[in-house]
């Protein structure tokens, strides 16, 4: 494709998805609220990624020990390992690899299934039953994103925490209470706080892109397929870029 | 009994029969592509109405248009009274609730059993019902389109023509005044599609509903509609009965018929 049709079809793109979010904020604050859809969508969102995102931040922690622990051994610093691994973990690693993960789970998952619901005349279905589609399909499932992703960040980091207990116990000998008294000494609120604040931030992202990209799927099968996964590849590049402006925005702050 | 509106009785009888449905110069336009030009239909109480045209000559266009899922560019649509037009997305949605729909893909939410698929519009707008009133009227329509045993399964568990009758039971779940019928035995077995055709005209009948059938399956329209109106190029070409269209020496309109 030619550059500038690329670059035509990305703004048109991005204008459209900027009209999909200002659709969300005049919706999402009118009645009527769809209370006990959002909280099934919190139950699907947030329950049922739990094992997924508590398995990958136990490796996230493991892996990260190990990998850590020769460079501090060779500078003599070994007793540093749960600081590090603390702040690693709380202030970046965390929030990022569980919102990617988050991402590719149920990123892609709305996508397909707005999607196919789209493509097989649901929507349509719902819409002419008397039930506005977008407050109960789009405001519920990106609520529940937004609101599920913090927690679920929170949870991660405490499995990590508790995946790099165990790889520095690997090696070495160190006790529950000690190990954890290094990592929270080392931390402070200026360490969470802009953690869990972008983490909300992640989970819109991830939320919105989901929606829109199943919302407007093309016809067919191939259209489906395709929101899925440009809803998984647009909330991942959206997380990084989000992520970068928040790591400005916390230095601007005083807050690194 | 039902009443039977052509347009030979309304003049018989002399008495002005109440119109459900009242479409009057409508135009839609997708580009270049002229789908409906100056169409006019008007659809009375206890009438079943076909809209009869080949494959894109705009059937669904003009059933989404009556529904408000596409806006026309010109005309009017006037629907139990109200224009579709002028009603806000809430007057709408009120008379949505009155107009039933039966999608030609049957539109059933996947994600949910049959008996969820059927509380699903008693949920959202007959909300005083208690549950078991609900299920009540849930083991009703079911029983009605001869599937009570299926109220637990999905429908992916389901035939096409069972997903055509769940279908079916959720339009009239609802008890609507006008059923639209988009292609309601398209992709069905010739006994199926049969099935399908009694079944519409015996719900009609017993639910006095008045519907809009958009087909072109000849034996579907001969079995349920009272009157039948040709959507050619655009326009409402020719109307009449069944065994009246089928006299008519028009070569558009003949070739539907032999």
């Amino acid at each position: 494709m030619p550059l500038p049709q690329l670059w035509r079809r990305f703004l048109s793109e991005t204008g459209e998805m900027s009209r999909f979010t200002g659709r969300f904020f005049v919706q999402g604050f009118k009645p009527r609220y769809e209370f006990s859809e959002l909280l099934h969508q919190c139950f699907i969102i947030g329950y049922k990624s739990l094992p997924l995102v508590g398995l990958t931040g136990f490796i996230m922690g493991l892996v990260l020990t190990m990998q850590l622990r020769p460079s501090l051994v060779s500078y003599g610093v070994e007793s540093e390992l749960p600081m590090m691994v603390g702040i690693a973990v709380v202030r970046e690693i965390g929030p990022v690899i569980t919102a990617l993960i988050f991402a590719g789970k149920i990123g892609s998952s709305i996508g397909a299934e707005l999607g196919s619901m789209k493509v097989t005349e649901q929507i349509d279905a719902m819409e002419v039953s008397g039930t506005n589609p977008f407050k109960y399909l789009v405001v519920t499932r990106v609520l529940a994103a937004t609101l599920m992703l913090p927690v679920l960040v929170i949870l991660s980091d405490a499995i990590s925490l508790f995946g790099s207990f165990i790889g520095v116990n690997i090696r070495g000998v160190t006790s529950f209470n000690l190990f954890f008294k290094q990592v929270f000494d080392a931390l402070s609120f200026e360490d969470f706080i802009p953690a869990f604040i972008k983490s909300y931030f992640f989970g819109f992202a991830v939320g919105i892109v989901g929606c829109f990209k199943g919302f407007n799927s093309s016809k067919g099968t191939e259209g489906v397929g395709r929101s899925a996964n440009s809803a998984v590849v647009v909330s991942s590049v959206l997380i990084f870029i989000l992520d970068l402006l928040a790591v400005q925005v916390t230095d601007i702050l005083g807050l690194n | 009994m039902q009443a039977v509106f052509t347009i030979e009785r309304k003049a018989e009888t002399g008495v002005e029969p109440e119109d459900v449905l009242t479409i009057k110069n409508l135009y839609k336009s997708f580009g270049s592509n002229h789908v409906l030009i100056d169409f006019n239909l008007e659809l009375y109480k206890g009438e079943n109405v076909a809209v009869l045209g080949k494959s894109g000559s705009g059937k669904s266009v003009l059933i989404k248009c009556i529904i408000g899922l596409l806006t026309p560019d010109q005309g009017t649509i006037n629907v139990l009274g109200h224009n579709i037009g002028e009603l806000n997305i809430h007057e709408l949605d009120e008379i949505r609730t009155k107009v039933g729909f039966l999608f030609q893909s049957n539109a059933l939410y996947d994600s949910m059993t049959v008996r969820e698929n059927l509380e699903f519009p008693l949920r959202r707008h007959w909300i005083k019902l208690t549950t078991a009133e609900r299920t009540g009227k849930v083991k009703e329509v079911l029983n009605n389109v001869g599937l009570a045993h299926t109220i637990d399964m999905m429908p992916a568990e389901l035939s096409g023509g069972m997903r055509k009758r769940i279908a079916l039971a959720r339009t009239l779940i609802l008890d609507p005044e006008i059923i639209l019928y988009d292609e309601p035995t398209t992709g069905l077995d010739p006994i199926t599609g049969k099935g399908i055709s009694i079944l519409i005209k015996e719900m009609g009948e017993k639910y006095n509903t008045s519907a809009l059938l958009i087909s072109h399956d000849m034996k579907c329209i001969r079995m349920t509609a009272d009157r039948i109106i040709m959507l050619i190029d655009g326009k409402c070409y020719a109307q009449g009965t069944y065994e009246e269209l089928k006299k008519n020496n028009d070569e558009k309109v003949k070739q539907f018929f032999e």
